[in-house]
């Protein structure tokens, strides 16, 4: 049968268009598979409805390709139905492509009245594909001329809509000339501007024609569709034509959708129900601007459009790559394209305009040219420079200038790596920053701040940044934290990628990168300890200071860097004696994965595998030791005040404990009575004996010590659990119980 | 003698010039600005006298400065090209919508041209002048095309930007242009466009002003000099106030002898001690502390500045001299 045989002919390869209208061909692929599904299951249905409706249509099909004029003329019923019958076929299901050849045939033969041909035009809606053959015989009919205006100008504007949907475009390509005739008709031209437009190659653009076109504007004046298709003709050989577009314009071409719109969104949502996105035409319209700028200091990122005065000293290059046509990147719309093309791009004329352009990013990843970043980093300077609201006086753009800040930030991410004149940018302004304007743009941009030598950085990254933080707001404090923790994470990432690159080689900046952390660490230590005496032990501030330490613990097995800082007793102690459990829970976390990482270090020295530069001082296990004996003394055995050995630590005489006059003093910052914890025990106080109302704590012991654990544990806290099960040796149960005994 | 000081620094071919400090903290070595020195008229490459016919026009007219980071892919070989599309471009710009054939006769003449003489050190290229002619309608052939507007990019010792920049990039980090500023737009546009640079206004600060003064004030002349000005602003005042305050050339000339004593080099601590030394005699008659008030605008024989960055040079023999510094101060704008 015809119909079942069209879903299956046509498989060719998805072709890339030169120029896409629409982006109908992923509807197209998808569109033949699932017409021949909803044909089974239509068949399953309606069996009988279809068969005849399809012997219905191949029997239209046949009648409209044998038809003479005589017959047609005498017969009016009979084309009646079978006009009928098509339209009713085309808008359910779309036509298949044998189809359009005798239809397109009929209607620009001048064959029927007016009337008919539109209606048949109308109808002419694919199911998947429109054969190219059927097109370049209609395009000759057109010329041979024996239909009326309405009916050309009809056929051109269905051509433009189904432009996506020819299956190739050689041959058609191959009758620019014809079209091009078709510009001299008044009634025709806009259309047919419209129809070279979406034709136009870099060899279609030829001086005469540059020549015609101008005159025709000369003669028509300013029309869009002449000036769509002229600043087309700038894009591949601005060195004949130059068009500026009036900015204000929107629409070049008129709406020619006009009577398929509808049926065909009809037929696709029947057969797969993706609408597909209407490209924008590519032009290079300046943007609207919000208000009228200096003509050199303009914020607006650039369009891509390439350079093709360019184009010759890079010819070359091309020639040896065996094609002989770069490609614009004005046509750089998906990635498919550039994958097809990478080899004969060309990059655009004003490089700052790859900042918003992720393809572009994507291809200046893949080519590492000096000139790609050394243009960027003189564009970005110079606007950095210019446009930053808290150096220049007179300049009240802030938002324009956070946008752009996110834009360059949103690069640098997708680049991984900041960029050299974003760094410099940062330190010439950050000790004049006022810490208020774009301020969440600005910390972004510094945790993309590559890895220096901390004593370089200092005066103008850290001590600025510091001076702020002390004197700024705790959301300040937090968010200068937040983005210290990014940085710290893009140097480890940074290097953990160089150094899995140039493992023997990387002696020298391996120590570079060791002392460069480390100095970050204390730096962030210390600027801690300070921020949370200013802030009172705030529970926000804490838990930010916690999160940076999150990445610290974990320095040594996530990346590889034989670095482990512990945080000081400024931080320790408060996080130990804070007030709520969160940040208990995250400092226990803490300190189990210091114990991990330590003791995974340890393995590695004792089995000698490696001949290691460097090792862990004595100092960082003492510590943490300190610290351990402080937490199991304080969370686990209540000896905190006997037993801490730190020097900022709990270490208290009994004689001064005692004039403090409370009583079991030593239980008080244990796993029940901590004040973090006191929560938890008094709920679970609750469920085990509802009656009581006293809240004996004394009662959580023994074997209610245990599912007192449990309890905690099910309530989330996770770091408390592996803490206690890795740093606590429980040694069995009875000695549990007992020394649960002594504790409780 | 103090005196020689300008000729003896014009004769001697220096090997290498130390600069300003830059903005730029670190990553590039910068000397201080205590420490360095600047010359007052630098021994050019070529050691012929530019043509004073050739550089004429660059006299006496007010310039207004930018600086413009290094031109990538620019090709000299091509300025005839590049005339002929900035001219349609200006044209394109000026009816916007509608199409220009590049090539034809149009409006506005474009020419492009090196200044061969303007260039100081062999790094540096020549200078580049754009002129924008109105074409005379008129039927009679002869009559000349009217100049109507100037720019010229150039770049004197700029050795510190040029010698960092690899191949495709052409440093000539000064633009100076004459006329309306409209065309300064367009073609600081096109240029942009074609040749993914930047400009940027160049604005000169009062601490740059008093070294121009310091420098220029000192420089022997010819003939009977122009005096030596400096006109103040009054910061925050509801009406403005500028203060002008002017010197017998000779008086200023020599209190600078007196002031100066490495010769052919000066020293931020000599310009200083030459500032300190007006505002006091100044003080003296006035009571008035100009160190309080901003300067805004110096002119000598050699040349006059204004804190917005206009220029107008006037003495050929030391148009290199105020090149170098302007190319200096154009550097320290890009880096």
């Amino acid at each position: 049968m015809q119909r079942r045989r069209s879903s299956k002919t046509p498989k060719q390869p998805l072709h890339v268009h030169h120029k896409s209208q629409t982006d109908l061909s992923a509807w197209r692929k998808g569109g033949k598979i699932d017409s021949e599904k909803s044909l089974q299951n239509n068949q399953s249905a309606n069996d009988q409805k279809y068969e005849s409706q399809e012997g219905s249509l191949e029997l239209a099909l046949s009648y409209f390709e044998k038809v003479q004029d005589s017959v047609a003329l005498k017969k009016k019923s009979v084309v009646q139905r079978h006009l009928d019958v098509v339209e009713s076929t085309a808008l359910k299901q779309g036509l298949p492509p044998e189809g359009f050849e005798i239809l397109l045939k009929v209607a620009l033969s001048g064959r029927f009245a007016d009337t008919v041909n539109t209606r048949l035009l109308k109808s002419l809606i694919p199911t998947s594909v429109i054969p190219e053959n059927s097109v370049v015989t209609a395009v000759s009919w057109l010329c041979v001329g024996k239909c009326s205006g309405n009916i050309q100008v009809l056929f051109l504007k269905w051509l433009i809509t189904m432009f996506d949907f020819i299956d190739h475009k050689e041959q058609l390509n191959a009758l620019y000339g014809f079209f091009f005739f078709f510009l001299q008709d008044e009634k025709m031209c806009p259309y047919v501007c419209h129809v070279l437009y979406l034709l136009t190659r870099r060899e279609n653009v030829k001086p005469f024609r540059i020549r015609i076109l101008l005159d025709l504007q000369a003669k028509m004046g300013m029309q869009s569709h002449l000036q769509a298709l002229l600043s087309l003709y700038k894009v591949f050989c601005p060195d004949q034509v130059t068009i500026t577009l009036p900015g204000k314009m929107k629409t070049y071409f008129k709406n020619s959708e006009g009577p398929w719109k509808a049926a065909i969104t009809a037929v696709r949502q029947r057969n797969q129900g993706i609408s597909p996105l209407a490209q924008a035409v590519f032009l290079g319209t300046s943007r609207p601007q919000s208000r009228k700028r200096k003509w050199n200091a303009q914020l607006v990122i650039p369009a891509s459009s390439a350079n093709r005065l360019e184009a010759g000293r890079e010819k070359n290059r091309l020639y040896l790559c065996g094609t002989n046509e770069s490609f614009p990147v004005e046509q750089l719309q998906t990635f498919p394209q550039l994958l097809q093309n990478i080899h004969r791009l060309e990059f655009p004329a004003q490089m700052g305009s790859v900042l918003t352009n992720p393809l572009l990013l994507h291809y200046m990843n893949f080519v590492k040219d000096e000139s790609i970043y050394l243009r960027l980093h003189y564009w970005m300077g110079q606007r950095l420079q210019e446009e930053c609201t808290w150096c220049v006086v007179d300049n009240p753009c802030e938002e324009e200038f956070k946008s752009f800040l996110e834009n360059v930030y949103k690069a640098e991410c997708f680049l991984q790596e900041g960029f050299s004149a974003c760094e410099e940018f940062l330190y010439k302004t950050l000790p004049l920053w006022d810490g208020v304007s774009c301020r969440s743009e600005v910390l972004k941009l510094v945790s993309w701040i590559p890895l220096s030598s901390f004593s370089d950085i200092k005066p103008y990254l850290f001590d600025p940044l510091a001076q702020l933080f002390f004197t700024s707001s705790i959301y300040f404090k937090c968010s200068v934290l937040e983005c210290l923790k990014e940085l710290l994470q893009n140097w480890l990432n940074c290097n953990a990628i160089q150094m899995d690159l140039e493992i023997s080689s990387a002696n020298t900046t391996l120590c570079g990168l060791v002392d460069a952390v480390a100095e970050l660490v204390h730096f962030v230590g210390r600027i801690s300890t300070v921020a949370l005496r200013l802030e009172n032990n705030s529970t926000l501030l804490l838990y930010f200071i916690l999160d940076f330490y999150d990445t610290v613990c974990d320095m040594y097995l996530k990346y590889n860097l034989p670095l482990l800082i512990m945080p000081p007793a400024g931080v320790f102690y408060p996080a130990l004696l804070s007030m709520d459990s969160v940040n208990l829970n995250q400092l226990c976390y803490i300190m189990y994965r210091y114990r991990t990482n330590l003791v995974a270090a340890k393995e590695n020295e004792q089995s000698k595998k490696k001949i290691l530069q460097f090792k862990f001082s004595n100092q960082t296990y003492q510590e943490y030791n300190q610290y351990l004996t402080a937490m199991v003394g304080c969370l686990w055995t209540s000896t905190a005040f006997q037993k801490d050995i730190h020097p900022q630590g709990l270490r208290m005489d009994d004689e001064l404990l005692s004039k403090t006059a409370v009583k079991e003093i030593k239980n008080s910052f244990n796993i029940v009575y901590h004040p973090a914890m006191m929560g938890y025990s008094v709920q679970f106080l609750q469920e085990i004996c509802p009656d009581d109302t006293t809240f004996n704590f004394k009662l959580i012991k023994g074997k209610k010590w245990d599912w007192y654990l449990e309890y905690l544990y099910n309530q989330g806290l996770k770091g408390l659990k592996v803490f206690i099960e890795s740093s606590i040796s429980r040694v069995s149960q009875a000695a549990r119980s007992k020394s649960g005994n002594v504790e409780a | 003698m103090a005196e020689e000081a300008p000729e003896d620094g014009a004769a001697r071919t220096l090997p290498s010039l130390r600069r300003l400090s830059q903005a730029l903290p670190f990553g590039r070595s910068h000397g201080h600005l205590g420490t360095s020195g600047r010359l007052i008229v630098p021994a050019l490459c070529s050691q012929e006298k530019a043509d004073p016919q050739e550089t004429a026009f660059l006299l006496r007219k007010a310039w207004t400065l930018y600086s413009v980071t290094p031109l990538y892919g620019f090709r000299r070989a091509r300025l005839r090209d590049y005339a002929r599309l900035l001219g349609a471009f200006i044209a394109a710009e000026k009816h916007k919508g509608l199409a220009v054939e590049v090539g034809v006769e149009l409006d506005i003449k474009v020419a492009l041209s090196s200044l061969a003489d303007i260039r100081g050190s062999e790094l540096d290229q020549a200078a580049l002048l754009v002129q924008l002619s109105s074409r005379s309608r008129g039927s009679s052939r002869n009559s000349e095309d009217k100049p109507m507007w100037w720019g010229w990019f150039c770049s004197m010792f700029g050795d510190e930007l040029s010698e960092n920049v690899p191949e495709h990039f052409t440093c000539l980090p000064l633009f100076l242009s004459h006329g309306a500023e409209s065309y300064t737009a367009l073609v600081g546009s096109w240029f942009q466009k074609t040749f993914d640079c930047c400009f940027r206004r160049l604005a000169i600060s009062p601490l740059n002003l008093s070294w121009m003064v310091a420098m220029w004030a000192g420089c022997k002349l010819d003939r009977a000099a122009s005096a030596v000005e400096l006109v103040f602003s009054v910061p925050r005042l509801a009406q403005p106030l500028d203060i002008s305050y002017a010197i017998h050339p000779e008086d200023a000339k020599a209190l600078w002898d007196t002031v100066q004593k490495t010769p052919g080099e000066i020293t931020q601590e000599e310009v200083d001690v030459f500032m300190d030394c007006l505002y006091a005699h100044f003080h003296r008659h006035f009571k008035i502390h100009l160190s309080a008030a901003k300067l805004v605008k110096i002119s000598t024989a050699i040349a006059s500045a204004h804190c917005d960055g206009i220029v107008k040079i006037l003495h050929s023999q030391y148009l290199p001299g105020v090149l170098m510094l302007l190319t200096e101060l154009a550097i320290s704008q890009i880096q």
